[in-house]
Protein backbone atom coordinates (compact mmCIF):
# COMPACT_ATOMS: atom_id res chain seq x y z
CA UNK A 1 0.00 0.00 0.00
CA UNK A 2 1.50 3.11 -0.88
CA UNK A 3 0.95 6.40 1.09
CA UNK A 4 -0.38 8.77 -1.40
CA UNK A 5 -3.15 10.53 0.41
CA UNK A 6 -6.25 10.62 -1.74
CA UNK A 7 -8.58 12.64 0.43
CA UNK A 8 -6.83 15.32 2.21
CA UNK A 9 -8.82 17.67 5.03
CA UNK A 10 -6.66 20.47 7.10
CA UNK A 11 -8.38 23.04 9.39
CA UNK A 12 -11.58 22.65 7.46
CA UNK A 13 -14.43 24.82 8.89
CA UNK A 14 -17.46 25.47 7.70
CA UNK A 15 -21.12 26.95 8.96
CA UNK A 16 -24.66 25.85 7.71
CA UNK A 17 -26.17 29.60 8.14
CA UNK A 18 -24.39 31.20 11.27
CA UNK A 19 -23.83 27.72 13.24
CA UNK A 20 -20.27 26.41 12.65
CA UNK A 21 -20.73 22.59 11.78
CA UNK A 22 -16.84 21.94 11.59
CA UNK A 23 -14.50 23.42 13.77
CA UNK A 24 -11.17 22.99 12.05
CA UNK A 25 -11.40 19.28 10.97
CA UNK A 26 -8.02 17.35 10.19
CA UNK A 27 -8.28 14.09 8.05
CA UNK A 28 -6.35 12.24 5.52
CA UNK A 29 -7.42 9.07 3.57
CA UNK A 30 -4.70 7.54 2.10
CA UNK A 31 -4.58 5.23 -1.07
CA UNK A 32 -6.31 2.04 -0.59
CA UNK A 33 -7.81 2.80 2.69
CA UNK A 34 -11.19 2.68 4.10
CA UNK A 35 -12.00 4.92 6.33
CA UNK A 36 -15.18 5.16 8.65
CA UNK A 37 -16.38 8.33 9.95
CA UNK A 38 -18.46 8.14 12.61
CA UNK A 39 -20.27 10.12 15.24
CA UNK A 40 -23.33 10.90 16.29
CA UNK A 41 -26.46 13.29 14.76
CA UNK A 42 -25.37 16.41 14.11
CA UNK A 43 -21.57 15.77 14.97
CA UNK A 44 -20.68 16.89 11.33
CA UNK A 45 -19.76 13.61 9.94
CA UNK A 46 -22.03 14.22 6.13
CA UNK A 47 -21.19 18.00 6.17
CA UNK A 48 -17.33 16.93 6.45
CA UNK A 49 -17.92 14.30 3.36
CA UNK A 50 -19.97 16.94 1.54
CA UNK A 51 -17.21 19.27 2.03
CA UNK A 52 -14.68 16.82 0.08
CA UNK A 53 -17.16 16.58 -3.23
CA UNK A 54 -17.74 20.56 -3.22
CA UNK A 55 -21.29 20.65 -2.10
CA UNK A 56 -20.77 22.53 1.50
CA UNK A 57 -18.87 26.25 1.20
CA UNK A 58 -15.63 25.98 3.39
CA UNK A 59 -15.14 28.89 5.39
CA UNK A 60 -11.23 28.27 6.25
CA UNK A 61 -9.01 25.07 5.89
CA UNK A 62 -7.84 23.55 2.81
CA UNK A 63 -9.38 20.03 0.95
CA UNK A 64 -6.96 18.31 -1.63
CA UNK A 65 -8.18 15.09 -3.98
CA UNK A 66 -5.81 13.45 -5.50
CA UNK A 67 -3.16 15.77 -4.84
CA UNK A 68 -4.76 18.56 -6.44
CA UNK A 69 -6.44 21.56 -4.22
CA UNK A 70 -10.29 20.64 -4.62
CA UNK A 71 -11.28 24.40 -6.14
CA UNK A 72 -9.04 23.36 -9.72
CA UNK A 73 -9.91 19.69 -9.32
CA UNK A 74 -11.44 18.72 -12.46
CA UNK A 75 -11.35 14.70 -12.95
CA UNK A 76 -14.69 14.16 -11.27
CA UNK A 77 -14.80 10.64 -13.08
CA UNK A 78 -12.27 9.51 -9.93
CA UNK A 79 -14.64 9.89 -7.53
CA UNK A 80 -17.61 7.90 -6.93
CA UNK A 81 -20.20 9.48 -4.76
CA UNK A 82 -23.40 7.61 -2.95
CA UNK A 83 -25.53 10.23 -1.60
CA UNK A 84 -27.31 9.82 1.68
CA UNK A 85 -30.83 9.18 0.43
CA UNK A 86 -34.45 7.10 0.95
CA UNK A 87 -35.36 6.71 -2.64
CA UNK A 88 -33.59 6.90 -6.13
CA UNK A 89 -36.85 8.21 -7.88
CA UNK A 90 -37.51 11.11 -9.49
CA UNK A 91 -40.67 12.70 -10.48
CA UNK A 92 -41.14 10.63 -13.70
CA UNK A 93 -40.76 6.74 -13.86
CA UNK A 94 -37.09 5.53 -14.54
CA UNK A 95 -35.79 2.18 -14.45
CA UNK A 96 -32.44 0.48 -12.56
CA UNK A 97 -30.36 0.57 -15.78
CA UNK A 98 -31.66 4.47 -16.63
CA UNK A 99 -30.54 5.67 -12.90
CA UNK A 100 -26.95 3.90 -13.02
CA UNK A 101 -26.31 5.05 -16.72
CA UNK A 102 -26.25 8.26 -15.40
CA UNK A 103 -23.09 7.60 -13.56
CA UNK A 104 -21.18 6.67 -16.36
CA UNK A 105 -21.56 10.66 -17.82
CA UNK A 106 -18.20 11.49 -16.16
CA UNK A 107 -16.46 9.22 -18.71
CA UNK A 108 -18.24 9.81 -21.69
CA UNK A 109 -17.69 12.69 -24.31
CA UNK A 110 -20.91 14.87 -24.73
CA UNK A 111 -23.05 11.56 -23.15
CA UNK A 112 -22.92 9.77 -26.09
CA UNK A 113 -22.41 5.71 -24.77
CA UNK A 114 -20.98 3.35 -26.47
CA UNK A 115 -20.56 0.09 -26.05
CA UNK A 116 -18.02 0.00 -23.44
CA UNK A 117 -20.26 2.30 -21.73
CA UNK A 118 -23.32 0.07 -21.66
CA UNK A 119 -21.14 -2.77 -20.25
CA UNK A 120 -19.86 -0.85 -17.95
CA UNK A 121 -23.60 0.29 -16.55
CA UNK A 122 -24.44 -3.88 -16.85
CA UNK A 123 -21.05 -4.45 -14.69
CA UNK A 124 -22.11 -1.75 -11.95
CA UNK A 125 -25.48 -3.75 -11.87
CA UNK A 126 -23.84 -7.36 -11.42
CA UNK A 127 -21.29 -5.78 -8.64
CA UNK A 128 -24.40 -5.12 -6.47
CA UNK A 129 -26.73 -8.28 -7.08
CA UNK A 130 -29.33 -6.06 -9.34
CA UNK A 131 -28.74 -7.38 -13.05
CA UNK A 132 -32.52 -8.97 -12.68
CA UNK A 133 -34.06 -5.74 -11.84
CA UNK A 134 -32.63 -3.42 -14.77
CA UNK A 135 -35.47 -3.19 -16.72
CA UNK A 136 -37.77 -1.89 -13.23
CA UNK A 137 -39.09 0.71 -12.29
CA UNK A 138 -36.44 2.16 -9.49
CA UNK A 139 -40.24 3.24 -7.85
CA UNK A 140 -40.50 -0.65 -7.23
CA UNK A 141 -38.03 -1.19 -5.11
CA UNK A 142 -37.27 -1.92 -1.93
CA UNK A 143 -35.32 1.08 0.79
CA UNK A 144 -32.28 -1.95 0.25
CA UNK A 145 -32.36 -2.09 -3.46
CA UNK A 146 -32.84 1.63 -3.62
CA UNK A 147 -29.42 1.70 -2.22
CA UNK A 148 -27.84 -0.74 -4.05
CA UNK A 149 -28.91 1.19 -7.55
CA UNK A 150 -27.13 4.43 -5.57
CA UNK A 151 -24.29 2.58 -5.35
CA UNK A 152 -24.27 1.05 -8.78
CA UNK A 153 -24.57 4.19 -10.06
CA UNK A 154 -21.23 5.04 -8.16
CA UNK A 155 -19.25 2.49 -9.54
CA UNK A 156 -20.68 2.70 -12.95
CA UNK A 157 -17.74 5.04 -13.90
CA UNK A 158 -15.06 2.90 -12.37
CA UNK A 159 -14.13 4.83 -9.28
CA UNK A 160 -10.75 5.09 -7.65
CA UNK A 161 -12.35 6.61 -4.49
CA UNK A 162 -15.47 6.21 -3.39
CA UNK A 163 -17.81 8.23 -0.51
CA UNK A 164 -20.73 7.08 0.41
CA UNK A 165 -22.95 8.66 3.43
CA UNK A 166 -24.46 6.16 5.32
CA UNK A 167 -24.64 3.52 2.47
CA UNK A 168 -26.41 1.37 5.51
CA UNK A 169 -29.43 3.25 6.55
CA UNK A 170 -32.81 1.86 5.97
CA UNK A 171 -31.16 -1.51 4.23
CA UNK A 172 -32.51 -4.44 5.09
CA UNK A 173 -30.04 -7.23 5.89
CA UNK A 174 -29.98 -9.19 3.03
CA UNK A 175 -29.27 -5.85 1.21
CA UNK A 176 -26.47 -5.47 3.47
CA UNK A 177 -24.37 -8.70 2.99
CA UNK A 178 -24.59 -7.44 -1.04
CA UNK A 179 -22.72 -4.05 -0.22
CA UNK A 180 -20.59 -5.51 2.56
CA UNK A 181 -19.51 -7.95 -0.59
CA UNK A 182 -19.47 -5.46 -3.01
CA UNK A 183 -17.49 -2.85 -0.77
CA UNK A 184 -15.15 -5.72 -0.03
CA UNK A 185 -14.66 -6.27 -3.90
CA UNK A 186 -14.12 -2.90 -4.28
CA UNK A 187 -11.30 -3.02 -1.79
CA UNK A 188 -9.88 -5.52 -3.25
CA UNK A 189 -9.60 -4.07 -6.31
CA UNK A 190 -7.63 -0.84 -4.70
CA UNK A 191 -10.80 0.87 -4.49
CA UNK A 192 -9.93 3.59 -1.74
CA UNK A 193 -12.98 4.45 0.78
CA UNK A 194 -14.34 7.01 2.92
CA UNK A 195 -17.82 6.37 4.18
CA UNK A 196 -20.08 7.84 6.92
CA UNK A 197 -21.31 4.91 9.25
CA UNK A 198 -23.74 5.45 12.19
CA UNK A 199 -22.57 1.20 13.48
CA UNK A 200 -19.63 -0.62 11.99
CA UNK A 201 -21.92 -3.21 11.44
CA UNK A 202 -21.51 -5.54 8.69
CA UNK A 203 -18.57 -3.69 7.28
CA UNK A 204 -16.77 -3.43 10.54
CA UNK A 205 -13.82 -6.16 9.09
CA UNK A 206 -13.46 -4.03 6.24
CA UNK A 207 -12.50 -0.70 8.09
CA UNK A 208 -8.76 -0.09 8.31
CA UNK A 209 -9.06 3.35 10.25
CA UNK A 210 -12.41 4.86 12.32
CA UNK A 211 -12.61 8.93 12.45
CA UNK A 212 -15.07 9.90 14.60
CA UNK A 213 -16.60 13.22 14.99
CA UNK A 214 -18.09 15.10 17.70
CA UNK A 215 -19.63 18.76 17.54
CA UNK A 216 -17.41 19.40 14.58
CA UNK A 217 -14.34 18.62 15.92
CA UNK A 218 -12.13 15.11 15.11
CA UNK A 219 -12.27 13.21 18.36
CA UNK A 220 -10.98 10.29 17.62
CA UNK A 221 -8.64 8.70 14.61
CA UNK A 222 -7.55 5.37 14.74
CA UNK A 223 -8.19 2.04 14.55
CA UNK A 224 -11.97 1.09 14.54
CA UNK A 225 -13.59 1.01 18.34
CA UNK A 226 -14.17 -2.16 18.97
CA UNK A 227 -17.95 -3.25 19.92
CA UNK A 228 -18.41 -6.36 22.47
CA UNK A 229 -21.10 -8.14 23.94
CA UNK A 230 -24.17 -5.70 24.19
CA UNK A 231 -22.17 -3.27 22.53
CA UNK A 232 -21.78 -4.99 19.22
CA UNK A 233 -25.60 -4.86 19.25
CA UNK A 234 -26.83 -2.08 16.61
CA UNK A 235 -28.70 0.69 18.66
CA UNK A 236 -26.46 0.62 21.74
CA UNK A 237 -25.00 3.58 23.18
CA UNK A 238 -21.75 3.59 22.91
CA UNK A 239 -19.20 4.93 25.14
CA UNK A 240 -16.14 5.50 23.50
CA UNK A 241 -13.00 4.87 25.26
CA UNK A 242 -11.63 8.21 24.50
CA UNK A 243 -14.26 9.91 25.40
CA UNK A 244 -12.93 12.30 28.27
CA UNK A 245 -14.87 11.66 31.44
CA UNK A 246 -18.05 12.96 32.27
CA UNK A 247 -18.50 13.81 28.35
CA UNK A 248 -21.37 12.01 27.87
CA UNK A 249 -22.19 8.63 25.58
CA UNK A 250 -21.13 8.94 21.99
CA UNK A 251 -23.76 7.59 20.24
CA UNK A 252 -22.78 5.72 17.08
CA UNK A 253 -26.27 3.33 17.18
CA UNK A 254 -28.35 3.40 14.79
CA UNK A 255 -31.16 3.60 17.04
CA UNK A 256 -29.88 6.35 19.00
CA UNK B 1 -59.35 16.60 -46.76
CA UNK B 2 -60.87 19.72 -47.23
CA UNK B 3 -59.62 21.00 -44.09
CA UNK B 4 -55.97 21.12 -45.90
CA UNK B 5 -57.13 23.22 -48.75
CA UNK B 6 -56.63 26.26 -46.26
CA UNK B 7 -53.47 28.25 -46.11
CA UNK B 8 -54.23 29.03 -42.78
CA UNK B 9 -55.48 25.45 -41.32
CA UNK B 10 -52.11 23.98 -42.44
CA UNK B 11 -50.46 26.57 -41.03
CA UNK B 12 -52.15 25.75 -37.94
CA UNK B 13 -51.70 21.92 -38.03
CA UNK B 14 -48.11 22.30 -38.77
CA UNK B 15 -47.71 24.65 -35.47
CA UNK B 16 -50.15 22.13 -33.69
CA UNK B 17 -47.58 19.16 -34.45
CA UNK B 18 -44.53 21.50 -33.40
CA UNK B 19 -46.45 22.18 -30.52
CA UNK B 20 -47.06 18.78 -29.70
CA UNK B 21 -43.82 17.52 -29.85
CA UNK B 22 -42.08 20.00 -27.68
CA UNK B 23 -44.31 21.14 -24.93
CA UNK B 24 -43.97 17.73 -23.68
CA UNK B 25 -40.70 16.72 -24.80
CA UNK B 26 -39.34 20.08 -22.06
CA UNK B 27 -42.11 19.17 -19.57
CA UNK B 28 -40.89 15.93 -18.88
CA UNK B 29 -37.84 17.21 -17.47
CA UNK B 30 -39.71 20.25 -15.19
CA UNK B 31 -42.01 17.25 -13.88
CA UNK B 32 -38.96 15.10 -13.20
CA UNK B 33 -37.48 17.49 -10.86
CA UNK B 34 -40.91 18.73 -9.95
CA UNK B 35 -41.24 22.54 -11.00
CA UNK B 36 -44.09 21.21 -13.48
CA UNK B 37 -45.95 24.73 -12.43
CA UNK B 38 -42.63 26.68 -13.73
CA UNK B 39 -44.20 26.70 -17.80
CA UNK B 40 -47.49 28.41 -15.97
CA UNK B 41 -45.05 31.19 -14.35
CA UNK B 42 -43.30 32.16 -17.91
CA UNK B 43 -46.05 32.01 -19.62
CA UNK B 44 -47.05 34.32 -17.71
CA UNK B 45 -43.47 36.42 -17.86
CA UNK B 46 -44.40 36.38 -21.90
CA UNK B 47 -47.73 38.43 -21.78
CA UNK B 48 -44.99 41.53 -21.30
CA UNK B 49 -43.16 40.19 -24.50
CA UNK B 50 -46.92 40.20 -26.57
CA UNK B 51 -47.07 43.23 -25.05
CA UNK B 52 -44.20 44.92 -25.98
CA UNK B 53 -44.43 43.61 -29.48
CA UNK B 54 -47.51 45.62 -29.65
CA UNK B 55 -46.20 48.30 -28.40
CA UNK B 56 -42.70 48.53 -30.38
CA UNK B 57 -44.62 46.73 -33.39
CA UNK B 58 -42.02 44.01 -33.46
CA UNK B 59 -43.06 40.47 -33.88
CA UNK B 60 -44.93 39.65 -30.70
CA UNK B 61 -43.73 35.80 -31.13
CA UNK B 62 -39.79 37.00 -31.28
CA UNK B 63 -40.66 39.67 -28.18
CA UNK B 64 -42.42 36.81 -26.23
CA UNK B 65 -39.17 34.29 -26.47
CA UNK B 66 -36.88 37.32 -25.54
CA UNK B 67 -38.79 38.34 -22.47
CA UNK B 68 -39.77 34.73 -21.49
CA UNK B 69 -36.14 33.70 -21.65
CA UNK B 70 -35.03 36.74 -19.37
CA UNK B 71 -37.82 35.81 -16.94
CA UNK B 72 -36.72 31.84 -17.21
CA UNK B 73 -33.17 32.93 -16.72
CA UNK B 74 -33.92 35.22 -13.69
CA UNK B 75 -36.33 32.75 -11.69
CA UNK B 76 -32.95 30.35 -12.06
CA UNK B 77 -31.04 32.91 -10.91
CA UNK B 78 -33.82 32.93 -7.79
CA UNK B 79 -33.71 29.47 -7.23
CA UNK B 80 -29.75 29.68 -6.57
CA UNK B 81 -29.62 32.65 -4.74
CA UNK B 82 -32.60 33.33 -2.62
CA UNK B 83 -33.50 30.04 -2.18
CA UNK B 84 -35.84 30.71 1.68
CA UNK B 85 -37.48 33.99 -0.14
CA UNK B 86 -37.57 32.76 -3.87
CA UNK B 87 -41.26 31.98 -3.53
CA UNK B 88 -42.08 35.80 -2.81
CA UNK B 89 -40.12 36.77 -5.50
CA UNK B 90 -41.26 34.68 -8.48
CA UNK B 91 -44.69 35.78 -7.30
CA UNK B 92 -43.76 38.79 -8.04
CA UNK B 93 -42.23 38.06 -11.64
CA UNK B 94 -45.37 36.25 -12.43
CA UNK B 95 -47.95 39.01 -11.64
CA UNK B 96 -45.42 41.91 -12.76
CA UNK B 97 -45.03 39.75 -15.87
CA UNK B 98 -49.20 39.55 -16.30
CA UNK B 99 -49.77 43.21 -15.49
CA UNK B 100 -46.83 44.55 -17.43
CA UNK B 101 -48.47 42.66 -20.51
CA UNK B 102 -51.99 44.58 -20.10
CA UNK B 103 -50.07 47.67 -19.68
CA UNK B 104 -48.11 47.38 -22.59
CA UNK B 105 -50.87 46.39 -24.89
CA UNK B 106 -52.87 48.94 -23.89
CA UNK B 107 -50.50 51.75 -24.52
CA UNK B 108 -50.17 50.18 -27.93
CA UNK B 109 -51.32 52.44 -30.64
CA UNK B 110 -54.92 51.28 -31.14
CA UNK B 111 -53.87 48.36 -28.38
CA UNK B 112 -56.62 47.01 -26.73
CA UNK B 113 -56.85 43.86 -24.10
CA UNK B 114 -58.90 42.32 -26.49
CA UNK B 115 -55.89 41.63 -29.03
CA UNK B 116 -54.18 40.05 -26.02
CA UNK B 117 -57.16 37.13 -25.80
CA UNK B 118 -55.59 35.29 -29.06
CA UNK B 119 -52.01 35.07 -27.00
CA UNK B 120 -53.98 34.08 -23.72
CA UNK B 121 -56.04 31.24 -25.30
CA UNK B 122 -54.45 30.88 -28.81
CA UNK B 123 -56.19 31.17 -32.26
CA UNK B 124 -55.22 28.80 -35.16
CA UNK B 125 -56.75 31.74 -37.93
CA UNK B 126 -54.06 34.11 -36.62
CA UNK B 127 -51.12 32.00 -37.12
CA UNK B 128 -49.29 34.00 -39.63
CA UNK B 129 -46.42 32.78 -42.57
CA UNK B 130 -43.58 34.55 -40.21
CA UNK B 131 -44.55 32.69 -36.99
CA UNK B 132 -44.62 29.70 -38.33
CA UNK B 133 -40.98 30.38 -39.43
CA UNK B 134 -40.41 31.33 -36.04
CA UNK B 135 -41.88 28.31 -34.28
CA UNK B 136 -40.03 25.67 -36.73
CA UNK B 137 -36.45 27.74 -36.00
CA UNK B 138 -37.66 27.43 -32.48
CA UNK B 139 -39.13 23.98 -31.90
CA UNK B 140 -35.72 22.67 -33.56
CA UNK B 141 -33.65 24.61 -31.12
CA UNK B 142 -36.09 23.10 -28.33
CA UNK B 143 -36.24 19.17 -29.73
CA UNK B 144 -32.00 19.71 -30.18
CA UNK B 145 -31.39 20.65 -26.45
CA UNK B 146 -34.57 18.27 -25.12
CA UNK B 147 -33.51 14.92 -27.42
CA UNK B 148 -29.65 15.86 -27.88
CA UNK B 149 -28.55 16.55 -24.11
CA UNK B 150 -31.09 13.74 -23.02
CA UNK B 151 -28.52 12.16 -20.68
CA UNK B 152 -27.70 14.79 -19.14
CA UNK B 153 -31.14 16.55 -18.22
CA UNK B 154 -32.28 13.34 -17.23
CA UNK B 155 -29.04 12.91 -15.05
CA UNK B 156 -29.77 16.66 -13.67
CA UNK B 157 -33.27 16.19 -12.83
CA UNK B 158 -33.08 13.09 -11.21
CA UNK B 159 -30.24 14.46 -8.52
CA UNK B 160 -28.80 17.75 -9.40
CA UNK B 161 -26.14 16.90 -6.36
CA UNK B 162 -25.05 13.87 -7.88
CA UNK B 163 -24.78 15.41 -11.44
CA UNK B 164 -22.50 18.11 -9.15
CA UNK B 165 -20.47 15.30 -8.19
CA UNK B 166 -19.95 13.72 -11.99
CA UNK B 167 -18.40 17.22 -12.76
CA UNK B 168 -21.57 17.63 -15.21
CA UNK B 169 -21.76 21.89 -16.01
CA UNK B 170 -25.21 21.83 -13.96
CA UNK B 171 -25.60 25.51 -13.35
CA UNK B 172 -25.23 25.54 -17.38
CA UNK B 173 -27.96 22.26 -17.89
CA UNK B 174 -29.88 24.57 -15.36
CA UNK B 175 -30.39 27.57 -16.85
CA UNK B 176 -30.73 25.57 -20.50
CA UNK B 177 -33.44 23.87 -19.49
CA UNK B 178 -34.94 26.68 -18.50
CA UNK B 179 -34.30 28.70 -21.72
CA UNK B 180 -35.77 25.67 -23.28
CA UNK B 181 -38.89 26.02 -21.39
CA UNK B 182 -39.44 29.51 -22.59
CA UNK B 183 -38.83 29.03 -26.22
CA UNK B 184 -41.69 26.33 -25.77
CA UNK B 185 -43.85 28.59 -24.59
CA UNK B 186 -43.11 30.92 -27.00
CA UNK B 187 -43.51 28.12 -29.94
CA UNK B 188 -47.16 26.81 -28.00
CA UNK B 189 -48.49 30.05 -27.33
CA UNK B 190 -50.36 30.59 -30.53
CA UNK B 191 -51.66 27.38 -30.35
CA UNK B 192 -52.64 26.46 -27.02
CA UNK B 193 -52.55 30.33 -25.44
CA UNK B 194 -50.35 31.23 -22.65
CA UNK B 195 -52.36 30.49 -19.95
CA UNK B 196 -52.73 27.37 -21.00
CA UNK B 197 -49.50 26.12 -22.21
CA UNK B 198 -48.49 24.76 -18.75
CA UNK B 199 -50.97 22.34 -19.20
CA UNK B 200 -49.31 20.28 -22.68
CA UNK B 201 -46.05 20.35 -21.06
CA UNK B 202 -47.24 18.24 -17.51
CA UNK B 203 -50.31 16.36 -18.17
CA UNK B 204 -49.40 14.14 -21.51
CA UNK B 205 -45.91 13.45 -18.99
CA UNK B 206 -48.71 12.42 -16.41
CA UNK B 207 -50.47 10.84 -18.50
CA UNK B 208 -47.70 7.94 -19.94
CA UNK B 209 -46.24 7.83 -16.68
CA UNK B 210 -49.43 5.86 -16.10
CA UNK B 211 -48.23 3.25 -18.62
CA UNK B 212 -44.83 3.17 -18.31
CA UNK B 213 -41.61 2.07 -15.84
CA UNK B 214 -38.66 3.85 -18.04
CA UNK B 215 -37.67 7.37 -19.03
CA UNK B 216 -37.63 6.66 -22.46
CA UNK B 217 -41.07 5.15 -22.96
CA UNK B 218 -42.42 8.32 -20.80
CA UNK B 219 -40.74 10.48 -23.16
CA UNK B 220 -42.03 8.70 -26.53
CA UNK B 221 -45.56 8.05 -25.33
CA UNK B 222 -46.00 11.77 -23.77
CA UNK B 223 -44.64 13.35 -27.38
CA UNK B 224 -47.28 10.55 -28.73
CA UNK B 225 -49.80 12.08 -26.55
CA UNK B 226 -49.21 15.80 -27.24
CA UNK B 227 -48.88 14.99 -31.44
CA UNK B 228 -52.29 13.37 -31.28
CA UNK B 229 -54.04 15.94 -28.85
CA UNK B 230 -53.08 18.86 -30.67
CA UNK B 231 -54.19 17.43 -33.96
CA UNK B 232 -56.85 16.39 -32.60
CA UNK B 233 -58.01 19.53 -31.10
CA UNK B 234 -57.09 21.49 -34.04
CA UNK B 235 -59.00 19.39 -36.03
CA UNK B 236 -61.99 19.62 -33.82
CA UNK B 237 -61.91 23.38 -33.45
CA UNK B 238 -62.13 23.83 -36.88
CA UNK B 239 -64.94 21.76 -37.49
CA UNK B 240 -66.93 22.81 -34.48
CA UNK B 241 -65.47 26.43 -33.75
CA UNK B 242 -64.17 25.82 -30.30
CA UNK B 243 -61.55 27.56 -29.18
CA UNK B 244 -58.65 25.48 -29.96
CA UNK B 245 -56.25 26.08 -26.82
CA UNK B 246 -59.49 25.20 -24.63
CA UNK B 247 -60.31 22.03 -26.91
CA UNK B 248 -56.32 20.68 -26.69
CA UNK B 249 -56.43 20.84 -22.67
CA UNK B 250 -59.34 19.65 -22.14
CA UNK B 251 -58.35 16.30 -24.54
CA UNK B 252 -55.28 15.95 -22.94
CA UNK B 253 -56.89 15.69 -19.31
CA UNK B 254 -59.27 13.04 -21.40
CA UNK B 255 -56.13 11.17 -22.44
CA UNK B 256 -55.10 11.48 -19.00
CA UNK B 257 -57.85 9.90 -17.04
CA UNK B 258 -58.46 7.34 -19.60
CA UNK B 259 -54.45 5.96 -19.16
CA UNK B 260 -55.28 6.05 -15.47
CA UNK B 261 -58.22 3.87 -15.99
CA UNK B 262 -56.30 1.65 -18.06
CA UNK B 263 -53.70 1.58 -15.87
CA UNK B 264 -54.89 -0.14 -12.85
CA UNK B 265 -55.65 -3.20 -14.34
CA UNK B 266 -52.01 -3.30 -16.11
CA UNK B 267 -50.62 -2.84 -13.08
CA UNK B 268 -52.22 -5.36 -11.13
CA UNK B 269 -51.03 -7.72 -13.92
CA UNK B 270 -47.49 -6.43 -14.02
CA UNK B 271 -47.09 -6.71 -10.12
CA UNK B 272 -48.55 -10.25 -10.08
CA UNK B 273 -45.49 -11.34 -13.07
CA UNK B 274 -43.24 -9.19 -10.60
CA UNK B 275 -44.05 -11.39 -7.70
CA UNK B 276 -43.52 -14.42 -10.16
CA UNK B 277 -40.32 -13.59 -10.88
CA UNK B 278 -39.32 -12.80 -7.36
CA UNK B 279 -40.81 -15.45 -5.45
CA UNK B 280 -39.61 -15.12 -1.77
CA UNK B 281 -38.57 -11.79 -2.45
CA UNK B 282 -39.26 -8.18 -1.79
CA UNK B 283 -42.24 -8.19 0.56
CA UNK B 284 -40.47 -9.53 3.90
CA UNK B 285 -38.53 -6.01 4.46
CA UNK B 286 -39.70 -2.55 5.66
CA UNK B 287 -38.33 0.97 3.62
CA UNK B 288 -38.01 3.14 5.88
CA UNK B 289 -34.84 3.31 7.96
CA UNK B 290 -34.75 2.03 11.73
CA UNK B 291 -33.37 4.90 12.82
CA UNK B 292 -36.27 7.40 11.68
CA UNK B 293 -39.18 6.57 13.43
CA UNK B 294 -40.25 8.73 16.20
CA UNK B 295 -40.58 5.96 18.62
CA UNK B 296 -37.09 5.21 18.74
CA UNK B 297 -36.46 8.87 19.44
CA UNK B 298 -38.35 8.36 22.84
CA UNK B 299 -35.96 5.03 23.31
CA UNK B 300 -32.45 6.22 23.21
Amino acid sequence: MTTEPVISLSGVRAELGSRPVLRGIDLTVRRGEVVALLGANGSGKSTAVRSVIGQVPVSAGGIELFGTPQRRFRDWARVGYVPQRTTAAGGVPATVTEVVSSGRLARTRFGVFRKADREAVRHALDLVGMTDRAKDSVDALSGGQHQRVLIARALAAAPELLIMDEPMAGVDLASQEVLAETLRHQVSEGATVLLVLHELGPLEPLIDRAVVLRDGCVAHDGPPPKAVGQHALPGHDHVHPHAPAGAGPMRTGLLS
Amino acid sequence: MEILDFAFMQRALLAAVLVGITAPAVGIYLVQRRQALMGDGIGHVAMTGVGLGFLLTWSPVWMATLVSVLGAVFMELVRWYARTRGDIALAMLFYGGMAGGVMFINLAPGGSTTNLSSFLFGSLSTVSESDVTAICLLAAFVMLVTVGLRRQLFAVSQDEEFARVTGLPVRFLNLLTAITAAVTVSVAMRVVGLLLVSALMVVPVAAAQQLTRSFAATFAIAVAIGVSVTIGGTVTSYYQDVPPGATIVLLTIGAFIALTALAAPLARRRARTLAAAHPGGDPAECAIPAGRTAGDEVGA
